[in-house]
């Protein structure tokens, strides 16, 4: 869209390391890769005049903070998404009168949990509870969840054990503007052209509350067992590692091309789910999980955030490590987490912004260092992007620092190391002899393989 | 200078507290003549409290402050108490539904966000509930002990708005609307839009124009009107005649009471739990509180078979309109000149002793002076006895004394001669 609007652009591909790209014919017009879900925010704050990303996204924002400075300026002819309330085929909540008839707490597992919130809301959900997590939100469901609200595109078909109960918003991507620089600043000469590339397709993003009906599948999964110890392991870029860690250990994966989540695992009585790390330590804490593998940096996040958890780490493996950094701009005058005490204000800070995807170790960072007064910014991904203009430090993890330093960024403190752990609920075993026994069984034998490493 | 003090909210200064206080000891005085007992419930309730049908209109509900409590790793939410009858209804189901009759009032701060930072945050309420009575005397003696509240604080020209939530339920109903589209146009309603939910109505439906302007935009100020309303309403269903009956029972019982009222159905503002008479107390055209029935809530929070109705005053509101105050006791500040240790016990000795017999006894620290004493007593050191120097303020008269026993007198004749010397 861009390219046909006649603008230019390089350094914003696949392959591109930069976060500031650059275009030839505007050189006025200064741009910021973001995640997509930073960059209603980013808008909203006045730190962009314009932004292009999902409407979920604004939508999400907007679902809590309805005062927000963002004007909705145009649906653009791409990305198309649904975002779908699903549950799983076999379970009681196959409508939505079910499912709002609900008489205990209604799970929804979900990366959008202010649009979650506001649909409970409106729904008039006797008793909810929204679980955010980082992605994944689709293999929580029956288990951990009741429902998940998740984004859904055309060409990835739903999976089969799950069953849509309704689409609460269908999106598309969205060219959206900072309320008063809509208002001020002439912004005409470039939006007539991105209004040329885009033509007169409009999408519609409609609400739609029309439940849908019930399938024939049915799960085949298993029947609960008591007994049965629930082990969640690492997608993402800790699932080749982990998986060898497992397999020095003894422990082999089968795949499962049906539900790819849920490998089958050579353990009896055990089974497996693939999730996010970051979500794990809460999917723990709430029993959804007897162990699990993450990272200490997720578990101390959550720890951080409710520190009466029964979450504890039993095993630590060694493998992914990584230091959590304090960062700041190169061009800044400071070297070490004291310089951004007292001479905040001599520097011109009147308040120190800090960034980060670990909002509440960020957090504490900040109150353990009295760096007053000081806003955290959460952020989901690309954060070195953030400095120095849009935030004034990170905490971010490094493992090597490189990247870091490509982005003209200094570590000034380090907070602490991490690495991939073992973590587990106190409660877990429930009065289970058996189930105690196995958990026992588990830990050992990735204890021989840690040790070993 | 930076404002330290956080958006949308208030300090009461000590200006603000004295009047917060008598607001507060004239409605504690009032509620605990009438039988009422005192209740404080938690600042943090669960959000689930609010969120069922039958508690808070989501509108009202996208204003709570709700977060995640330390150890809300389940979902949990809770919120800051947004309003005082649902956690008082609570309050009663697990302390009190066994005893049946249950008269509680409360003075406590409500927590409700508000866009433009203007308006406070944070509002006080002094609020009354009787739980457990289901006749038209138990609403009438709320409207009475509210009324006797706001005449004894001074309010001028008090107005009572009527209105009636069953009735207007009663209709919803009647006119053969869905469930969920009944409960979204009583939302509106409750939440002061009904001028702009009957013009909706009416644009999508011309034959509702009929029964809804005859409910809606008529004013009246008697059982009698209330009778004619009933007459012609039969006519568009019969089943609306019990709400009326009993808005008419509750109107009868005040008009007997000699209490002067405009039944208005467009002022029934409110919250979603209420299911029948709907009151608001104004002044000039300033709403300073409210109340009503709301017989459903027990029951929901599964307390029983129980009645109740209740009302809250705007505590803010009525602290600005208010005219009387609190009389002060005499104020004396004690200037002590003697600087060693016994001059300062005598000075405390003398202070305590004052403050026994009902005086506001200031010992001065650092360089204060008097500011709204009227009385200063200087204490000072003549060979080794304690001579005191009493100065009214008002007459510039000063007395030399011995002893504390003088002092005494004189602050009594002064005060005997001039009801309030302060």
């Amino acid at each position: 869209m861009l390219r046909q609007s006649g603008l230019e652009i390089d350094g914003y591909d696949e392959q591109s390391r930069s976060y500031r790209p650059q275009c030839g014919s505007r050189p006025d017009l200064a741009m910021k890769i973001f995640n997509e879900r930073d960059i209603p925010i980013q808008v909203a704050v006045g730190n962009y005049d314009l932004g292009i990303c999902g409407q979920d996204w604004v939508e999400e924002l907007l679902a809590r903070y309805p005062g927000s400075a963002l004007v909705k300026v145009k649906p653009l002819p791409y990305g198309n998404r649904d975002l779908c309330l699903v549950a799983d085929a076999s379970s009681q909540t196959g409508t939505m009168q079910e499912l709002a008839a609900s008489r205990g707490s209604v799970r929804i597992a979900t990366e959008y949990p202010n649009l979650a919130e506001s649909f409970s809301l409106n729904l008039r959900l006797r008793r909810f509870s929204i679980i955010p997590v980082w992605g994944a939100a689709e293999a929580y469901p029956p288990e951990s969840a009741d429902a998940a609200l998740i984004s859904r595109t055309d060409d990835a078909p739903l999976d089969p054990s799950l069953l849509s109960l309704t689409t609460i918003l269908r999106s598309s991507a969205f060219l959206i503007a900072h309320r008063p620089s809509w208002e001020s600043r002439d912004m005409a000469p470039l939006l007539e052209r991105l209004y040329a590339a885009i033509g007169v397709l409009q999408l519609a993003a409609q609400v739609s509350t029309t439940p849908a009906t019930a399938g024939a599948y049915r799960s085949t999964r298993p029947q609960s067992d008591p007994t049965a110890v629930w082990l969640a392991l690492p997608d993402g870029h800790q699932q080749a590692p982990v998986l060898e860690f497992l397999e020095q250990a003894g422990i082999k994966l089968i795949p499962n091309p049906q539900e790819p989540r849920r490998p089958g695992i050579n353990l009896d009585g055990v089974r497996t789910k693939i999730v996010r790390p970051q979500d794990m330590p809460l999917q723990v804490a709430n029993g959804y999980f007897d162990l699990a593998i993450t990272g200490e940096d997720w578990l101390s996040e959550h720890l951080c955030r409710f520190p009466s958890s029964p979450v504890k780490k039993v095993l630590r493996l060694g493998l992914g490590k990584v230091r959590i950094v304090a960062v700041v701009s190169k061009r800044l005058p400071f070297d070490s987490t004291q310089d951004l005490r007292s001479p905040l204000r001599r520097h011109g800070f009147a308040t120190l912004r800090i960034a980060s995807e670990y909002v509440n170790i960020a957090d504490r960072f900040a109150r353990d260092n009295h760096l007053t007064p000081y806003r955290l910014l959460p952020t989901w991904g690309a954060s070195e992007a953030f400095l120095p203009e849009d935030a004034d430090v990170l905490i971010e993890n490094t493992q090597t620092g490189r990247t870091i330093a490509q982005h003209n960024l200094k570590i000034i403190d380090t907070l602490f190391e991490s690495s991939a752990c073992l973590v587990s609920n106190e409660s877990s075993a429930n009065g289970s002899e058996l189930k105690r026994k196995r958990i026992g069984g588990i830990i050992d034998l990735l204890s021989m393989s840690a040790h070993q490493n | 200078m930076e404002t330290l003090r956080c958006k949308g909210s208030r300090d009461l200064l000590p200006a603000d507290m004295a009047r917060f206080r008598h607001v507060e000891q004239v409605f504690r005085s009032c509620c605990l003549q009438w039988g009422y007992d005192e209740l404080r419930t938690s600042t943090l309730e669960y959000l689930h409290l609010f969120t069922s049908t039958g508690t808070l209109t989501p509108g009202m509900l996208s204003k709570v402050y709700s977060f995640l409590d330390w150890n809300g790793w389940s979902g949990e939410r809770v919120v800051l108490r947004p309003d005082g009858t649902i956690p008082a209804a609570r309050v009663y189901v697990e302390n009190m539904a066994q005893s049946g009759m249950a008269k509680l009032f409360y003075v406590e701060n409500m927590f409700r966000f508000e866009e433009t930072g203007k308006e406070s945050r944070e509002r006080w309420q002094c609020g009354a509930e009787l739980l457990g009575g289901a006749d038209p005397s138990a609403d009438v003696e709320l409207i009475l002990l509210a009324l006797e509240v706001m005449a004894r604080l001074g309010l001028p020209d008090i107005g009572l708005q009527l209105s009636h939530a069953g009735l207007i339920r009663a209709l919803l109903r009647e006119l053969g609307l869905a469930p969920a589209e009944q409960s979204r146009i009583f939302d509106q309603i409750m939440d002061g839009q009904t001028g702009e939910v009957m013009a909706e109505m009416i644009a999508a439906s011309p034959l509702l124009r009929e029964p809804l302007s005859m409910l809606f935009d008529l004013r009246g100020n008697s059982p009698g009107f209330l009778r004619n309303q009933r007459l012609a309403l039969a006519q568009i269903s019969p089943r609306l005649e019990t709400s009326m009956d009993n808005f008419i029972a509750i109107a009868q019982l005040l008009t007997d009471m000699g209490c002067s009222y405009q039944i208005n159905m467009s002022s029934g503002k409110g919250f979603e739990y209420y299911t029948g008479i709907l009151f608001q107390f104004q002044v000039g055209d300033r709403s300073v509180g409210g109340g009503g029935r709301y017989d459903d809530l027990i029951p929901l929070m599964s307390g029983g078979d129980i009645c109740a109705s209740g009302f809250a005053l705007d505590v803010d509101q009525i602290m600005r309109l208010a005219t009387d105050s609190a009389p002060a006791a005499p104020r004396v500040l004690i200037r002590n000149l003697d600087e060693t240790i016994r001059g300062q016990q005598i000075s405390f000795e003398t202070a305590a002793l004052l403050r026994q017999r009902g005086y506001i006894a200031d010992c001065r620290q650092g360089n204060a002076e008097a500011v709204a004493h009227r009385w200063i007593l200087s204490i000072r050191n003549e060979g080794g006895k304690a001579r005191f120097l009493l100065t009214d303020r008002t007459g510039g008269k000063a007395a030399e004394l011995d002893s504390p026993t003088e002092i005494l007198g004189i602050l009594q004749i002064a005060n005997a001669t001039k009801a309030s010397p302060s």
